[in-house]
């Protein structure tokens, strides 16, 4: 499948960044819009509480954005947990027509390359997508129960309790934060790595591809990208990425190629490599930098999310990891119409 | 081609990988664990000179306070810290295996008590037990063959 290009520009016109407690470290912690003072969020289990972070991210969106949820043609959420319950029981809320999405932490490009798409068609007018991660949540399903005394290796990431979504519209007449220029869906590379504390390793691969076809396929060249941002590679994959590029001849300065996993918690200890979770590159990407494109501060960038498509039953049956990336351009907003 | 990418980058990620730092992890692991034997030795002495325990009968109320001790560190989320720390210095006492206990059963509590907790308490510790158990089972019967043929 060649790159997409959508030549009406679907516009991001709004966007929303819930977070929880252990996010109010984080160096970025001013673009997010809401914090919740402890894990459960006033809910009865984590599950229910990503459940919240979804919902409250949706309206910060929609208050933002000046929009009721009955404007909403189409809403594209996905998130890590077993059947996308989360996802799932934030669009029963909200009412609208529902695609739920999986691959894992690319789960936030996924549905904004989706949602440029339905806009390029003409399908719908107004898409809200996002995505969430709960730290316990998820540590529960993939790993162990939150209060049990493992020791993590240094290669282990730390997920991040956020939500992030924006809402992405045809509408020439709204201000946008920025507009989706193209979008590459990655294709599954596994590299054989078996350990689920070394996931940012398993996605060098996944994400070096989608950016190289993306390059190739688009016809530009790394000059025209201000920013290739990947989500969650944090420190080990996000150098192992970069060497992949050069020897695939991409060069890329330390600079232009970084990551919102080892962004969103720079300088945090106990967090080892970084952040993960779909939430890591939305809450940066919707919170951050559709922000700096809006100001113009940046002109175009280029976000791979990264995902590692296991599930506790696969590693535990040996099987590798599979991982995907999904990339996207942004641009910032285009003065004056078109 | 995709071979070769493959072999590539896992050279890639190997070159960049941060290698656990054993010998810190070892020195540490020994140091809280052996404080945490400390601990338990204590309570064995107090049980001996206060209350009618003798050496070989305070062991099991000695186990039993140190489990104790771990599920309130657990409750208060101290030990999770702790193990980041130790490592197998606090997952190898018998604190250890309070936590795994605890943890779960903290964990499932959001599915109620019967499937929730009854049903995952020892979704950890479990293996744990029945290891213990046929180990000690395999070890008593070597020990019988060897009391019968007259060796010991």
């Amino acid at each position: 499948m060649k790159t997409w290009h959508f030549p009406s520009y679907p516009s991001i016109i709004s966007s929303g960044v819930a977070a929880g407690p252990f996010e109010k470290n984080s160096p970025y912690a001013s673009s997010f819009d809401t914090f919740f003072e402890d894990l459960y969020m006033g809910e009865k289990s984590f599950e229910k509480a990503q459940r919240k972070l979804m919902e409250t991210s949706v309206s910060s969106a929609l208050l933002k954005a000046g929009m009721s949820e009955q404007q909403i043609d189409c809403l594209i959420f996905g998130d890590l947990i077993n059947q996308i319950t989360p996802s799932n029981m934030a669009a029963r809320s909200i009412g609208a027509p529902y695609l739920g999405i999986f691959s894992a932490c690319a789960g936030s490009m996924e549905g904004l390359a989706l949602a440029g798409a339905l806009i390029d068609g003409g399908y719908a007018d107004s898409v809200l997508t996002g995505v969430s991660s709960h730290n316990a949540s998820t540590e529960r399903q993939f790993r162990y129960p939150t209060e049990y005394g493992g020791q993590k290796p240094p290669t282990a990431q730390w997920t991040v309790t956020a939500a992030g979504s924006a809402i992405v519209s045809s509408d020439k007449e709204r201000n946008a934060l920025a507009h989706i220029e193209k979008a590459t869906i990655g294709r599954v590379q596994d590299i054989e790595v078996t350990d689920p504390f070394n996931m940012g390793a398993a996605m060098s691969l996944a994400a070096a591809d989608v950016i190289e076809r993306h390059l190739i396929q688009s016809k530009d060249s790394v000059a025209d990208y201000d920013l290739i941002i990947t989500g969650d590679l944090a420190e080990i994959g996000h150098a192992a990425a970069k060497d992949i590029l050069s020897k695939k001849n991409i060069h890329l300065s330390s600079e232009q190629f970084i990551d919102c996993g080892k962004m969103i918690y720079q300088g945090v200890e106990e967090v080892q490599a970084g952040g993960s979770g779909p939430a890591c590159s939305a809450s940066m990407v919707y919170g951050y930098f559709v922000n700096e494109l809006a100001k113009s501060s940046l002109n175009r960038i280029l976000v791979v999310a990264t995902g590692a498509l296991l599930s506790p039953l696969t590693f535990q049956q040996k099987e590798t990891i599979p991982c995907i990336a999904h990339a996207v351009s942004l641009i910032k907003p285009i003065k004056g119409g078109q | 081609m995709t071979g070769n990418w493959i072999k590539q980058s896992k050279d890639a990620a190997d070159q960049h990988e941060i290698k656990r730092p054993v010998l810190k992890n070892c020195i540490k692991a020994f140091l809280v664990g052996g404080f945490i034997c400390f601990v338990g030795q204590v309570v064995t002495l107090i049980l001996i000179l206060f209350f009618p325990f003798t050496e070989q009968t305070a062991s099991n109320p000695t186990v039993a306070i140190m489990v104790f001790f771990s599920m309130l560190l657990t409750g208060f989320g101290f030990y999770q810290k702790l193990g980041q720390f130790a490592g197998a210095g606090s997952a190898v006492p018998v604190t250890g295996f309070g936590n795994a206990v605890v943890s779960a059963a903290i964990e499932h509590r959001s599915e109620g008590l019967v499937l929730g907790v009854g049903g995952n308490i020892f979704k950890l510790a479990g293996s744990v037990i029945v290891f213990g158990v046929i180990s000690a089972f395999f070890l008593a019967l070597i020990k019988t063959i060897l009391i019968q043929i007259g060796v010991i």
